[in-house]
């Protein structure tokens, strides 16, 4: 009889091996834990030092500052009084409704991941471009942090790092990465060949290249994956926040387990807020640094 | 002869994945074809030898796909060849290690390209004085040459511009700037006029044509047009489907195609303007020397001819026909042979272009006489052979006419 019930029901693992497993896998990644957690936090010590400094500076700082401050970097971004407009109407709404610190909060974390973001997808972008192998390697690896449900590599984080700052970022930069690193390598293969033929022939080497040529021409495609990594970043800082990352996320997350609608609206259009002055900032910093291009459209 | 600057021997080049598995089939004279429908490998380039002497324009032509832009792109090693010796000098160039290789790039040959090969982020200056600032030449000093050669090719005051905001034409101007201002001794050019319009590519050919008279650099250019070729080539070579087929002057290629492939090259070609006198006349066989009116009438019965042209110490005087002379011989044969029997007709020059001179050819009652800038007789002009080599053109004129 046991012979022929693989044909109804799927011949699967016995139960308590399946248990055994998942049982020593757990453990033996606990045991990793204990023996390196405490070595793996001292290594993310100076990111912690960084992210608690900026923060409170962020705090610390007068709200008027802080307006001006942003005010400013969004002018000199993309020279629009509108949408410098946009920016002080939208600070002074959210500062009056209570909302201030929190978001304080989440756009220090925000700064931090978009620049750890860069920093780490930029050049792995870069191997990916340079070898095919890299690249044979490399995606499928974001294919998976892209589709992985984020709670998923929640756990694993959690349980190395604990709860707090650190895993938190870690979280939002696996989760935001992709883009930047699928984007920077696409810019680079996108690059015109005879242009960079021509580099090669006046004898550049492959810095020269990379740094006078590839980057360069890549650049409009690369600010396209950072912006996106932006807002990635942005629609993580909810989740985030069920690892103890403080900022817009909490809110929201206490007016889902006690039914605040209001609650839960105000912060999470305050996240629309800083997704949507970060997008154009980004963009239009983007736009004014390829203003060589304009002439191709028009001719 | 002095030695070549460039040589290459036994070239050849397969694209794929396992170039060195397919060359024994190459080696075995299978056909580009068949390589590729047996094995997905692409014949580009085969058994290629050839060199280039200094200072002189090498012409490689050859229809599209026919492999020149595999070809040129072997001088620099922007492709690696499959098998085959490439020399410049006594360097064999596919044995230097990466930093002599960058290092011949920069200061041996530069290159101006197909597609313009700008780079759209740097403004025209910048472009031009790319190679300057990959050497590492001081910005102050390489901007000043930049200007300098920018100035040359006619684009003074576009300075800060940005490539997208010029036009074709001079987009090429600027990378010919660009090739120029490394003072690189060897300039390649891949179809660098292909691109442009016919009026602005001549234009841009005389330009080289005048800039290689003061530079005297050694070139290879690229065109798959054969006007273009004569027009600027001291040498030709002609590929197909990544053979060279036949390699020589441009009147060597346009008089005697090597085969069918050549000559159906050749058909089109307007052959007026790129021959010269010299290269249809006829040897002189005309000339009286004599001094007295009845040995030139000796003279004229041994060339069997009604007219000759009269020739002294002095180089060529003029014509005298057999009527003349007749006329004046019953009077006294012996009379000296004066200017008053001469009839004036002007030579024309050895190295003028055979259609400069259609006119007066067909015009002129006799064969005209070549005549050096020295005065002495060359050869002789007829409109016979005038009409014989542009025969084959006339015909396909007059056929292309009918069709449309
Ligand atoms: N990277 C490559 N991979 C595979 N095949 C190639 C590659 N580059 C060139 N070829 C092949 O080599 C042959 C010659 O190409 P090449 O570009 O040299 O032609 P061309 O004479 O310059 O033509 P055109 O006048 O159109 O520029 C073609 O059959 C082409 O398919
Ligand atoms: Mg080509």
């Amino acid at each position: 009889m046991a012979e022929s019930s693989w044909l109804t029901k799927f011949p699967q693992m016995d139960r308590a091996d399946l248990t055994g497993i998942r049982k020593s896998l757990d453990s033996a990644y606990r045991d990793f834990s204990r023996e390196y957690g405490e070595s793996i936090e001292a290594f993310f010590d100076p990111l912690l030092i960084f992210l608690v400094w900026f923060e409170k500076l962020l705090l610390a700082t007068p709200w008027w500052l802080v307006i001006i401050v942003v005010t400013a970097i969004v002018y000199i971004a993309c020279r629009s009084w509108k949408l410098c407009l946009g920016v002080v109407i939208s600070f002074l709404a959210i500062g009056y409704f209570g909302m201030w610190e929190n978001t304080m909060r989440t756009m220090s974390i925000i700064t931090v991941c978009t620049l750890m973001a860069i920093a780490l997808g930029i050049p792995i972008g870069i191997i990916m471009a340079r070898s095919d192998k890299a690249q044979s390697v490399i995606t499928p690896m974001l294919d998976v942090m892209q589709t992985m449900p984020a709670f998923v590599y929640l756990i694993p984080v959690v349980m190395l790092l604990g709860i707090g700052k650190i895993p938190g970022v870690i979280a939002v930069i696996i989760y935001a990465i992709p883009p930047v690193i699928r984007l920077t390598n696409l810019g680079i293969r996108l690059v015109d060949k005879e242009v960079l033929e021509a580099a090669t022939a006046y004898g550049a080497n492959s810095t020269q290249r990379l740094l006078g040529v590839q980057l360069p021409l890549a650049m409009p495609t690369i600010m396209a994956g950072i912006n996106q990594t932006i807002m990635m970043a942005l629609s993580m800082v909810v989740i985030a926040s069920m690892i103890g990352v403080k900022g817009l996320g909490q809110p929201v997350l206490k007016s889902i387990t006690n039914q605040y609608f209001t609650l839960g609206l105000f912060n999470g259009l305050a996240i629309v807020a800083l997704a949507i002055i970060f997008d154009r900032v980004s963009q239009a910093y983007a736009k004014r640094s390829q203003r060589h291009m304009e002439g191709m459209q028009n001719g | 002869m002095a030695k070549p600057l460039i040589q290459i021997e036994g070239l050849y080049k397969v694209f794929g994945k396992q170039p060195k598995s397919v060359m024994p089939m190459v080696h075995a004279g299978q056909s580009k074809e068949q390589i590729l429908a047996d094995t997905g490998h692409t014949l580009g380039l085969k058994n290629i030898n050839m060199t280039v002497n200094k200072g002189e324009i090498f012409v490689i032509m050859g229809l599209s796909g026919s492999g020149k832009s595999t070809l040129i792109r072997h001088f620099n090693r922007l492709i690696d060849p499959t098998e085959g010796v490439i020399k410049f000098e006594d360097i064999d160039v596919m044995k230097l290690p990466a930093k002599e290789l960058e290092q011949f790039r920069r200061h041996k040959m530069s290159m101006v390209f197909q597609r313009f090969g700008l780079m759209p982020h740097r403004t025209v200056l910048e472009n031009v004085s790319y190679g300057l600032s990959i050497q590492g030449v001081k910005k102050g000093v390489r901007l000043a040459k930049a200007k300098e050669w920018l100035d040359t090719v006619g684009l003074a005051g576009y300075e800060s511009q940005y490539p997208a905001q010029l036009s074709g034409g001079q987009q090429q101007r600027v990378g010919l700037a660009r090739a120029l201002c490394t003072n690189a001794e060897i300039l390649l050019m891949d179809e660098a006029f292909s691109a442009l319009d016919p009026l602005i590519r001549s234009e841009m050919q005389d330009q080289l044509i005048e800039l290689q008279d003061k530079l005297h650099k050694t070139i290879i250019f690229i065109t798959h047009d054969l006007d273009e070729a004569l027009r600027i080539g001291d040498r030709i070579a002609i590929l197909k489907d990544g053979e060279m087929v036949q390699q020589g002057t441009p009147d060597e290629i346009l008089l005697n195609p090597a085969n069918d492939y050549v000559e159906a090259f050749v058909k089109d070609v307007n052959r007026a303007r790129a021959l010269t006198v010299e290269n249809v006349m006829k040897p002189p066989s005309r000339r009286i020397t004599a001094d007295t009116i009845g040995e030139a009438l000796e003279q004229m019965k041994i060339i069997k001819g009604d007219y000759g042209y009269y020739v002294n110490d002095d180089g060529y005087q003029g014509i005298v026909t057999q009527d003349t002379l007749e006329e004046a011989c019953c009077e006294n044969d012996s009379q000296k042979l004066g200017d008053e029997f001469l009839e004036e007709l002007a030579g024309i020059a050895p190295g003028a272009i055979l259609e400069t001179v259609i006119p007066e050819t067909l015009e002129a009652e006799y064969s005209l006489p070549v005549i050096d800038k020295d005065g002495n007789l060359k050869g002789e002009l007829s409109r016979r052979s005038l009409a014989d080599v542009l025969g084959d053109r006339e015909k396909c004129e007059g056929n292309t006419k009918t069709a449309a």
